[in-house]
């Protein structure tokens, strides 16, 4: 029988201050751990960052820039960025086909998963999950790159480099506001996520390709319908866009010969310049650290006439490595 | 049994019964049905072009403004090619699934359900995943367009599989044909969903999309493409036509009076690939048409194929065109997949039918 004394309870208290300091040693980074709100609204405790599956590009991305690369122990197929990545870290297949076996069968101590990652039911086995799953937002806005920065930079316990890096976009993103208040007359983009056979798949509202054209002062072409869908021909030329914008997939890419010789292409605006701007798509879509730079360099494509300046963290030379 | 699903042509070898219109008459009324909704068709559309403008764009009237030539573009290059499309993938379809009931003295078989569109299907999604890729790895630059081509060849050895499986010692067994294309179908639906968890995102869209049938993207050449098939048909179809009212009393009954029915199975087969893979090579897949077209014909003006296979070009071509008015307006500036819309009043409209004639066809 134990008889619990003044002297047993102080007893019972070093052993367990001695219990957390053990801990705080054993799990190194991420120490006493942090409780966070995710995507899907759930309150999801990490207390353990070392070991992290990390799918959609920009959750990759950030977590690169962060420096944290050594605790990625998977990656998925869209985190092209940067292209080391892809070479060094095993890989959980595509965002939207996850198996919760392919992802939990690597021992991860936390998954961070950019929303929209599917199908449904694997990310509800995630979610039940014993390890921690993080759906980070992926709203396509500069106010949403910053929230997934800070988010992943609580969940990772490095606040410090993550307010860095946070502060880092936000002047790029300032210096890039700042460039859209000198255009005088906004012009019209159609972005073309593919062209099979005559048919144009268009980017509508709510999707990440209409971020980035407004980010970089231009006006989506198409906002009557949301998300990507195949566009009406006659549509096209109603819509008469200034600008058409598409993916550079590399070789096979789409390019301006093919889109203006199609007969509603041909009869829009953009067609009389060949007005076509082709960007690598993870750059483009990504909504990720490099994301102002690219409406900056799609803003400089859309008005030459302003002579877009470099943002600031092109010109103090720094990735986020810099930040203390 | 089945063959003895079309009492009326048994009865009468001139195609006619009491009551029914007479051939000319019911060409004429459908010529002229076709005309309307082509001109009705050619006045709407999602670059709202007024009558008068329209007019002017027409018959070219009116100063030389660059608003004239943009309309004109409208009507010339992108509206009346799509038009004309429509017509001629409703008039495919129309025909095919003529042909193959008559073929299968079966009045559900149609050529979505042999495996034929999905055998196109598969080759399809195929190209989409596999086509940019391959083309570039092998550095192959095709005078043509890949996928359409690809749609085409995946229908005709789609139909040529079932041919050699339903064949033995130079006969081909119908009902044979008819439940391996199920299992064909389904087989190439299966691969047609492993392309599809293969796929990327974009890939995905393209993949769903193409399987929901689309008469987007419609030019001159295409229409020029499918018009060599047409005629074909026109040219063939009286030729078979009499021999498929006389396969309606049975294969052997048929062989007896004259009829050399191998040679008109293999022409029919070969007749019914070349025109479901033509019209899913341009437009995907479209489901219904070819069900419905023979059915409600065959209510008005009997079973007869000298009547029934020109008339359910012209009524295939008259449904598919105003589908697609619908398609091509009502979600503007997004396209409405055709094959949703065909299938969205096809099925209860072929159910309603089913259940007012299940003592007719013994169902």
């Amino acid at each position: 029988m134990v008889r619990v004394s003044q002297n047993g309870r102080s007893a019972w208290r070093s052993v367990l201050a001695a219990g957390a300091l053990l801990a705080v040693t054993l799990q190194g980074a991420a120490a006493e751990g942090v409780t966070v709100k995710d995507a899907s609204g759930r309150e999801v405790r990490v207390e353990d960052a070392s070991h992290i599956v990390s799918i959609g590009g920009a959750v990759t991305e950030i977590l690169y820039a962060l420096g944290l690369e050594k605790r990625i122990v998977a990656i998925d197929i869209t985190s092209l960025y940067p292209p080391r990545a892809m070479a060094e870290k095993p890989n959980v297949g595509y965002m939207r086909a996850l198996s919760p076996e392919g992802v939990l069968g690597l021992n991860p101590s936390l998954v961070l998963a950019t929303e929209g990652s599917g199908p449904k039911e694997a990310i509800a086995v995630l979610q039940s999950a014993k390890v921690p799953f993080v759906l980070v937002p992926d709203p396509y806005s500069g106010e949403g790159i910053i929230e997934k920065l800070n988010l992943i930079a609580k969940v990772t316990g490095e606040e410090a480099k993550g307010a860095c890096l946070a502060a880092r976009v936000r002047s790029d993103l300032d210096a890039v506001a700042a460039l859209r208040k000198r255009i005088d007359k906004p012009v019209k983009v159609l972005f073309v996520l593919s062209f099979v056979n005559g048919r144009a798949m268009v980017a509508g509202r709510n999707t990440a390709a209409d971020g980035i054209i407004k980010l970089a002062g231009g006006v989506n072409a198409i906002s009557e319908y949301e998300g990507y869908k195949p566009i009406n021909d006659e549509s096209v030329i109603a819509a008469n866009p200034d600008f058409v914008l598409a993916m550079n997939r590399g070789p096979e890419s789409l390019t301006a010969e093919a889109v203006f010789a199609n007969a509603a292409f041909s009869a829009t605006a953009a067609s009389a310049h060949k007005a076509f701007v082709s960007m690598d798509g993870l750059y483009l879509l990504g909504f990720g650290p490099r994301t102002a730079r690219a409406a900056r360099d799609l803003a400089a494509a859309l008005y030459p006439e302003l002579h877009a300046d470099k943002l600031p963290s092109e010109t103090t030379g720094g990735a986020a490595q810099d930040c203390p | 049994m089945a063959e003895l699903a079309h009492p009326a042509a048994a009865r009468s070898s001139r195609n006619w019964r009491p009551g029914a219109p007479g051939a000319t008459a019911t060409i004429t009324v459908l010529c002229i049905a076709l005309l309307l909704s082509a001109v009705a068709s050619a006045t709407v559309g999602a670059a709202g072009i007024p009558l008068e403008r329209l007019m002017a764009a027409a018959f070219g009237t009116g100063a030389d403004t660059p608003l004239l030539a943009r309309d004109q573009l409208v009507l010339w290059s992108v509206r009346l090619p799509r038009i004309l499309l429509a017509a001629i993938v409703g008039a495919l379809l129309g025909a095919a699934g003529t042909l193959m009931q008559g073929l299968f003295r079966n009045p559900l078989a149609d050529p979505g359900l042999v495996g034929v569109s999905a055998g196109g299907a598969l080759a399809a999604a195929a190209a989409i995943v596999f086509g940019d890729r391959l083309l570039h790895a092998t550095g192959w630059r095709p005078p043509f367009e890949l996928l359409p081509v690809a749609a085409f060849v995946g229908s005709l050895i789609a139909t040529v599989i079932l041919y050699r499986i339903a064949t033995r010692e130079g006969r081909t067994s119908v009902a044979t044909f008819l439940l391996a294309g199920l299992a064909l179908g389904a087989l190439a639906m299966a691969g047609v969903g492993l392309l599809v968890f293969m796929a990327d995102d974009r890939q995905l869209r393209d993949i769903t999309f193409w399987t929901l049938g689309s008469l987007t993207g419609a030019t001159w050449p295409k229409v020029a493409s499918l018009a060599p098939i047409v005629l074909a048909l026109v040219v063939a179809m009286p030729f078979m036509a009499r021999s498929l009212d006389l396969l309606v009393l049975g294969e052997a009954e048929a062989f007896h009076m004259g009829i050399a029915v191998e040679r008109l199975k293999r022409y029919a087969i070969v007749a019914v690939a070349a025109a479901t893979g033509a019209a899913v090579s341009i437009s995907g897949v479209i489901g219904f048409v070819g069900i419905i077209v023979p059915h409600l014909l065959r209510l008005v003006i009997g079973p007869g194929h000298r009547l029934l296979l020109p008339s359910s070009m012209l009524f295939g071509a008259i449904l598919l065109m105003i589908a697609d008015t619908f398609a091509r307006t009502v979600a503007a500036p997004a396209e409405l997949p055709i094959g949703i819309l065909t299938a969205l009043i096809g099925a209860p409209f072929f159910l309603s039918l089913l259940l007012r004639q299940r003592g007719v066809f013994g169902l």
